[in-house]
């Protein structure tokens, strides 16, 4: 008998009786025999935790993790501080074992915590409306493409070359499957070629995807690519794919006439976890609150007049709408968004801007280390970047990297793997917990290459 | 327990407070307008909370106060599968060599984490019959949608462009049809005979156009949790009109070790790990949902997979057939982790216990309750079962009022209103981690409710009145619109 299983043999004879048949075979006489199972799975017998965590153990002693390895790899995940106190919160079981908020008066927490996180998010983006949360960076971001698709009944969206390599995979996957057209805007210097996306918008596009600070970290032009989109097709929506860790102290997407918002908010407070679980986000204004994705959590009260809090806009949903919803999602990342509530609730105000302010000065910092001697040279020179710069030199950035983890730093991206004009471009970022030490030992460690 | 804590985390917070500690800037500090032009700065404040740590802590922990949770008390929520999640998974997930991985480091630096995701292919292919499974997928619904585009890619690459046809029994989950339209198919409902099984009538007349048909979604057990008899029969007539069978795998709790969705002729599936592998739900997920397929549509799998080269584990991006990636990165890693702690825990013997006592617990619990609840379909069911309100229809109470007077005797009810087929379901899966004491204390509340609902029925309409708050206003929530806390 297994420890996760409660009824002995006795009391499993006891309920065999109740039901009337006399075996528990009996009860899967259904299945035709032809189908059933002959003999054991193959796979082990059940193990004991000692041989459960021995075995996983011993895997894991073959990773190299990012807190033995100094780490200036970004591209789209990042080792941000996660504080303590988030851990301990998760781990409770009234959070960590709960379904999906469907019965209100017992789920209030879930429910309450959902609507802290949507007010935080709005806080940070300026948005008046957001979900429950995305899966990830790159799902919402293609929600975000098929919402302007459906809302402005056109089928091609524009997007930024300067977007991260895995929104544009999952994009194409999922426009491909609807034949909705996706359409690169090149780049010059680094950023959205403005004068080719001028030329590229017309009246048909459904909307533009930019991403700001983009993959190569710097700052885009917002602003004018809304009004170039909106120009274009008064109807077209601007997509902004973001760093929530940027928005602390960069110019609110609200104040640049943007129209959706989307992004990872691993960064924070959430594990790498060697990709996941991340935690998309996704706002948008208050006219698109009945387009969105997603679940959604209002405001109401019960029959006494009490604050409680409910999910609401159903209708919208598959468990209601069937096909047609506006999205076939049905969960959210409720773990992860709690992760990031309590994130954003103790870092707080002060705490957050720090985070950023930090991460800037040192990414500028390492940037100017790295490139003072003149064998490594700006990829995108007088650019404006937030905590993620590009490099390039002679050496191949296999070599660089190869020679940096034997000094047990985890070196930058690859900018040549998606960008064949790129070769040799090295991507690194740097948060906030990178101290002087570490970067000068990564410039140090180049130099000498 | 504070039940009565009623505090917003904005209404807690006071200017000036912090829960943080960073370390003081060890770098050249400079203005951040010198380095990033002003006209891309923020001049105003971005409005968060205000609190100490131990404010932090005591809101979060007086919300907690306010679920009802798996841990606290049976959960038996139909096609949900709330089972035990046990903290040894937790344990795993946590490790610092697991959580502390950059998804874009070097291959050589991760062979740990690459090694347990290629095993937990192995043995979740195992477990269904299939060749080979992607751990991509974030959720059952989008393994539905990924397994829904290898079934697209499979017919493309065959040159079948006209298979634009999916056919979705009206007994599905919701989502069948929603990712299916999604990914960008035309959806053929068919009806479904009274006990949940596949109308054959109504499946040969969808086949009528034989070479429009892409495939049929499916689930077996059904959603009323009776197994599908006529299953090679279905089988067969979907494969010959050049279809492929879909099998979402939301019930696969009741089939581990007693038959394999590969076997029964389902050619691709998605599993649901937060179900079925015993990861917690997490008030909502993060979830996992890989999908297995037979050994033709490997070459159709979601970018990239974890291959093994020698005695080294590889992610391989250089697979022309693929549909592509649905998500960044690998999958919910730390959900993999779960499950597979979870898979080594119980063994081939565990889980074969795991769906015969689920398959029990589910039947145990029918026996007791069908003279006092309206059993629509009498015959042995599966892991689940489903009921239709109370038997005596002279009463006028609806399974709404029954699910909420449950919550007054502690109790979180089943799912309501599922499957559409039945009128007034109600939806019982116990699964194998409940004791025969907790499933008689279940038993007796719902006697105990339709008792009253006998004798005093506005008990049950005014329920619940033990909760934190009463029943909440839901046209209110959709018309006020209040989604975020303003000043």
């Amino acid at each position: 008998m297994h420890k996760y299983i409660p009824n002995t043999d006795d009391v499993k004879q006891e309920m065999l009786d109740a039901i009337g048949v006399s075996s528990i075979e009996e009860l899967f006489n259904d299945i035709p025999k032809n189908l059933k199972v002959t003999g054991d799975l193959n796979l082990d017998k059940a193990q004991s935790e000692i041989e459960v965590r021995r075995d996983i153990c011993g895997m894991v002693s073959k990773n190299q993790t990012t807190e033995e390895l100094t780490c200036f790899l970004g591209a789209g995940t990042y080792d941000h501080y996660i504080p303590s106190i988030i851990k301990h919160i998760i781990t409770r079981g009234e959070f960590l074992t709960s379904y999906t908020p469907y019965q209100p008066e017992i789920s209030q927490g879930t429910l309450q915590m959902i609507f802290e996180f949507q007010t935080m998010i709005c806080s940070l983006t300026g948005m008046d409306v957001t979900n429950a949360s995305m899966y990830d960076g790159a799902t919402a971001c293609t929600e975000a493409a098929i919402l302007a698709c459906a809302e402005s009944k056109k089928d091609k969206v524009l997007v930024s070359g300067a977007l991260n390599p895995e929104s544009k995979a999952v994009l194409k996957t999922y426009l491909d499957a609807r034949s909705l057209e996706i359409v690169e805007v090149p780049m010059k210097d680094g950023v959205t070629d403005l004068e080719a996306l001028k030329s590229l918008a017309d009246a048909d596009i459904a909307g533009v995807i930019v991403q700001s600070p983009n993959f190569f970290g710097i700052i885009e032009d917002v602003e004018a690519v809304a009004s170039i989109t909106h120009e274009a097709n008064k109807k077209a929506k601007l997509i902004m794919y973001t760093d929530p860790i940027a928005l602390a102290v960069l110019k609110s997407p609200k104040d640049m006439d943007v129209d959706i918002v989307v992004g990872d908010a691993q960064a924070l407070g959430n594990a790498m976890a060697y990709g996941g679980p991340h935690i998309g986000f996704f706002a948008v204004n208050s006219k698109l609150v009945r387009k969105m994705p997603g679940r959604i959590v209002g405001q109401s009260t019960d029959a006494e007049g009490r604050r409680a809090f409910v999910l609401t806009l159903q209708a919208r949903e598959q468990h209601i709408r069937r096909y047609k919803a506006t999205s076939n999602i049905c969960s959210n990342q409720g773990l992860n968004a709690l992760i990031t509530s309590i994130y954003l609730t103790t870092m707080g105000k002060e705490g957050l801007k720090e985070v950023a302010l930090q991460s800037a000065k040192k990414a500028q910092y390492a940037f100017n280390e790295l490139t003072k001697g003149g064998k490594y040279k700006p990829l995108f020179p007088n650019q404006p970047f937030f905590k993620e710069f590009a490099i390039t030199s002679d050496n191949s950035v296999e070599d660089i990297n190869a020679a940096l983890l034997k000094e047990n730093i985890l070196g930058g991206y690859d900018l040549g793997k998606d960008y064949s004009d790129l070769k040799n471009g090295l991507l690194l970022a740097v948060t906030e917990k990178r101290t002087k030490e570490e970067i000068d030992k990564l410039a140090s460690a180049m130099e000498v290459l | 327990m504070n039940s009565k804590y009623d505090k917003l985390i904005f209404e807690v917070s006071r200017p000036g407070k912090k829960g943080y500690s960073l370390p003081e800037l060890d770098v050249k500090d400079v203005e951040l307008s010198d380095i990033i032009p002003s006209k891309y700065l923020n001049d105003s404040e971005i409005d968060l909370p205000e609190v100490s740590e131990f404010e932090s802590m005591r809101h979060y922990t007086n919300l907690s106060n306010k679920n009802y949770s798996l841990d606290a008390g049976i959960y038996p929520l139909g096609s949900c599968t709330m089972k035990y999640n046990p903290r040894i998974n937790e344990d795993m997930a946590a490790l610092e060599g697991l959580t502390s991985l950059h998804p874009y480091q070097p291959e050589e630096t991760a062979q740990g984490a690459l090694e347990l995701m290629h095993k937990l292919d192995e043995q979740l292919s195992e477990i269904a019959g299939f060749a080979r499974t992607t751990l991509q997928p974030a959720a059952g619904s989008h393994g539905e949608y990924t397994g829904l585009l290898v079934i697209k890619a499979y017919h493309a690459k065959n040159g079948d462009t006209k298979r634009t046809k999916i056919i979705v029994p009206d007994a599905a989950h919701g989502t069948n049809p929603s990712s299916a339209q999604v990914a960008g198919f035309e959806i053929i409902e068919i009806q479904s005979n009274k006990d949940g099984s596949v109308n054959m009538e109504s499946l040969k007349e969808s086949l009528a156009n034989p070479e429009e048909i892409a495939g049929l979604m499916l689930t077996n057990p059904s959603t009323l949790g009776l197994f599908e008899k006529n299953i090679k029969e279905i089988s067969d007539l979907v494969h010959e009109a050049g279809g492929l069978l879909y099998y979402d795998g939301a019930n696969m709790n009741a089939i581990m070790g007693k038959v394999k969705p590969g076997h029964m002729g389902f050619d691709v599936m998605h599993y649901n790990l937060h179900k079925t592998m015993s990861t917690p739900h997490g008030g909502g997920g993060p979830g996992s949902g890989p999908i297995g397929v037979r050994e033709d549509l490997v070459k159709f799998l979601p970018t990239p997979v974890v291959e093994k080269k020698g005695d080294k584990f590889i992610l391989d991006y250089d697979r022309p057939d693929s549909i592509g990636s649905v998500k960044a990165y690998y999958g919910n890693f730390s959900v993999l982790v779960r499950a597979y702690t979870y898979i080594r825990s119980m063994g081939f013997d565990g889980l074969r216990e795991a769906s015969e006592t689920a398959v029990l617990n589910a039947n145990y619990m029918m026996s007791q309750l069908k003279d006092t609840y309206l059993l629509p379909i009498d015959r042995t069911c599966m892991h689940e079962f489903v009921l239709s309100g109370l038997k005596d229809k002279s009463i006028d109470v609806t399974t709404l009022d029954i699910a909420k007077r449950l919550l007054d005797f502690g109790y979180h009810p089943p799912t309501v209103y599922f499957p559409l087929i039945i009128s007034e379901a109600m939806m019982i899966e116990p699964t194998e981690t409940e004791s025969k004491q907790s499933m008689d204390g279940y038993i007796a509340a719902l006697k105990q409710i339709a008792e009253e609902a006998k004798e005093n029925p506005q008990t049950l309409k005014n329920a619940p009145v033990t909760t934190v708050v009463g029943r909440i206003d839901e046209a209110k929530a959709a018309k006020d619109l209040i989604l975020k806390y303003t000043k």
